[in-house]
């Protein structure tokens, strides 16, 4: 249970973090370590060159405005989960930072780092993928940004190459009247889900008018389905979350693995939809009672 | 197995107050750095990814797992492994107490990766609820205990803190 042999890199500045990843060709990026370093003392990787981006400046920051929240490569779960800025801009982080690993992880694991792993059981790509949020990347030949539609083109796979780091993600802001929610099965808290669902639901006067469902740990790549269309009536009676699970279920195919049967993974997403819904449309009417526009 | 060719970093780590200089290869894991090089067994290791909690240590006053980071990558950073939680005059810290008190161990093994978390999770939260007290220790394994009378050495912990005046680590 030991790392293969490599060679280290602690850059100082990101032009030079770009140039090494440029130039090794065989190198890769360490974060947090939260899930490289596992793979590396199981030696289900063994990369010629770390790239540890620790000693980079600038990446710890959490920028938000009205229209939504960015966060740097390098700032920890712990601290986007603690930050009241972004939870009153985009509630649904921290929401969902509370169900990533434990406290000791969150300490050092970082939200990009998480993203860019792209683990369909993780908390937070489904998140990114969910609000429509996008990824800054940056290499020798410059800047891209990639939106979270065709961040995750694979099973484990992200849409980062192997010469470009990561700088910062995006998540927009919660609309007006909008309400989030999200919630997860796992067999110990803290644990990977068996199933994860979060939900936006928008509305209008308190008629709901749209609702979005993502899911983790239930197919190869986080996953968003439309069920606006379950609410025609406006409200989360029971009709309607019945329809809502049943169009979630036809546009999912619930994997099975060594952890839970397709069959029992189905149970968990049609019972999560429906609870993860209804909290989301009172998360939208309390916000309504309680609050004006976001900052 | 070790690579005779393999590069080595140079490195100083301060361990519970004392300056460590110390000559290792960049995948060593913090915790085979603690216990080999610097020779501080206190740090136990378990799994090795991250999930048992035994290794447990605290870097800048943050608990981590000291498996899931190189020592290189550990530089200039101040760390407190179990050996740091004895008061100077070598009586037992309120964690180590209660313990103790509560049979909050039998093997031991898990026991200093529970007593590093349990000591940053009071000073953050100084008087837990049990579902709290619960919460605190829920990413360390024990084999041993049943966890209740871990969960009962962090309610008596916090109880011991406070009747010596607040402080829960050394
Ligand atoms: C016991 C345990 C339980 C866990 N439970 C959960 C859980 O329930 N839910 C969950 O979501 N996660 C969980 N995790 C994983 C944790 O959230 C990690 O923090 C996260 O997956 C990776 O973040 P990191 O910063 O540690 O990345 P690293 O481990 O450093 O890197 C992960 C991968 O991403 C790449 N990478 C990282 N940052 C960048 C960047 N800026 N640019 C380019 N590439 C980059 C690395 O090269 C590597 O391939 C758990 C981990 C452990 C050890
Ligand atoms: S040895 Fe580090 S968590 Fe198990
Ligand atoms: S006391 Fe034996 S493993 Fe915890």
């Amino acid at each position: 249970m030991k790392p293969a042999p490599f060679s280290y890199a602690r850059p100082t500045t990101l032009e030079e973090a770009l140039e090494v990843l440029g130039t090794s060709g065989d190198a890769k990026v360490l974060a947090g370590g939260q899930s490289l370093v596992p793979l590396l003392s199981m030696r289900l990787a063994a990369p010629g060159l770390l790239v540890d981006i620790n000693g980079l400046p600038g990446l710890s920051q959490v920028d938000c405005d009205s229209r939504g929240v960015r966060f740097g490569a390098l700032v920890r779960h712990a601290e986007l989960m603690a930050d009241a800025d972004a939870a009153r801009v985009q509630p649904l982080l921290a929401k969902a930072l509370g169900l990533v690993a434990h406290g000791t992880i969150r300490n050092r694991g970082t939200t990009v780092g998480s993203i860019v792993h792209a683990d369909p059981a993780a908390e937070m790509p489904m998140v990114l993928r969910l609000l429509g949020g996008s990824i800054t990347v940056a290499s020798t030949g410059g800047t891209r940004e990639i939106g979270a539609e065709e961040f995750f083109p694979g099973p484990m796979e992200s849409s980062v190459r192997t010469d470009e780091l990561a700088v910062s993600a995006w998540v927009p802001a919660l609309a007006d009247g909008a309400g989030v929610a999200v919630d997860e099965v796992a067999r110990r808290h803290g644990d990977y889900a068996l199933c994860g669902v979060a939900a936006v639901v928008g509305t209008e006067g308190g008629r709901i008018t749209s609702v979005r469902a993502g899911y983790l740990s239930v197919c190869e790549v986080p996953t968003v389905v439309d069920l606006s269309e379950a609410f025609a009536a406006g409200t989360a009676d029971e009709e309607s979350l019945d329809a809502a699970a049943d169009l979630a279920l036809g546009a999912l195919e619930p994997e099975d693995d060594i952890h839970a049967s397709a069959a029992y993974r189905t149970q968990l997403a049609r019972t999560l939809t429906r609870r993860v819904i209804r909290a989301a449309h009172d998360d939208a009417l309390d916000r309504a009672g309680k609050e004006g526009p976001t900052p | 197995m070790t690579n005779d060719t393999e590069e080595l970093h140079d490195l100083r780590l301060v361990v519970n107050g004392t300056p460590y200089e110390i000559s290792v290869p960049a995948r060593r894991l913090l915790s085979d750095a603690l216990r080999h090089d610097i020779g501080l067994t206190g740090t136990h290791v378990g799994c090795e990814h991250g999930v048992c909690g035994a290794c447990t240590i605290r870097m800048d006053g943050k608990p981590i797992r000291s498996c899931l980071l190189f020592a290189v990558s550990a530089q200039g950073a101040e760390i407190t492994t179990v050996e740091g939680l004895t008061r100077s005059d070598g009586e037992l810290g309120p964690v180590q107490q209660a313990f103790k008190e509560c049979h909050g161990l039998q093997c031991g093994f898990c026991t200093p990766g529970f007593l590093t978390t349990i000591t940053a999770g009071l000073e953050e939260n100084p008087r837990p609820t049990r579902e709290e007290a619960v919460d605190m220790i829920a990413g360390n394994l024990c084999r041993c205990t049943g966890y209740q009378n871990i969960v009962d050495a962090v309610l008596r912990a916090s109880e011991i803190a406070d009747e010596q005046g607040g402080e829960v680590s050394a």
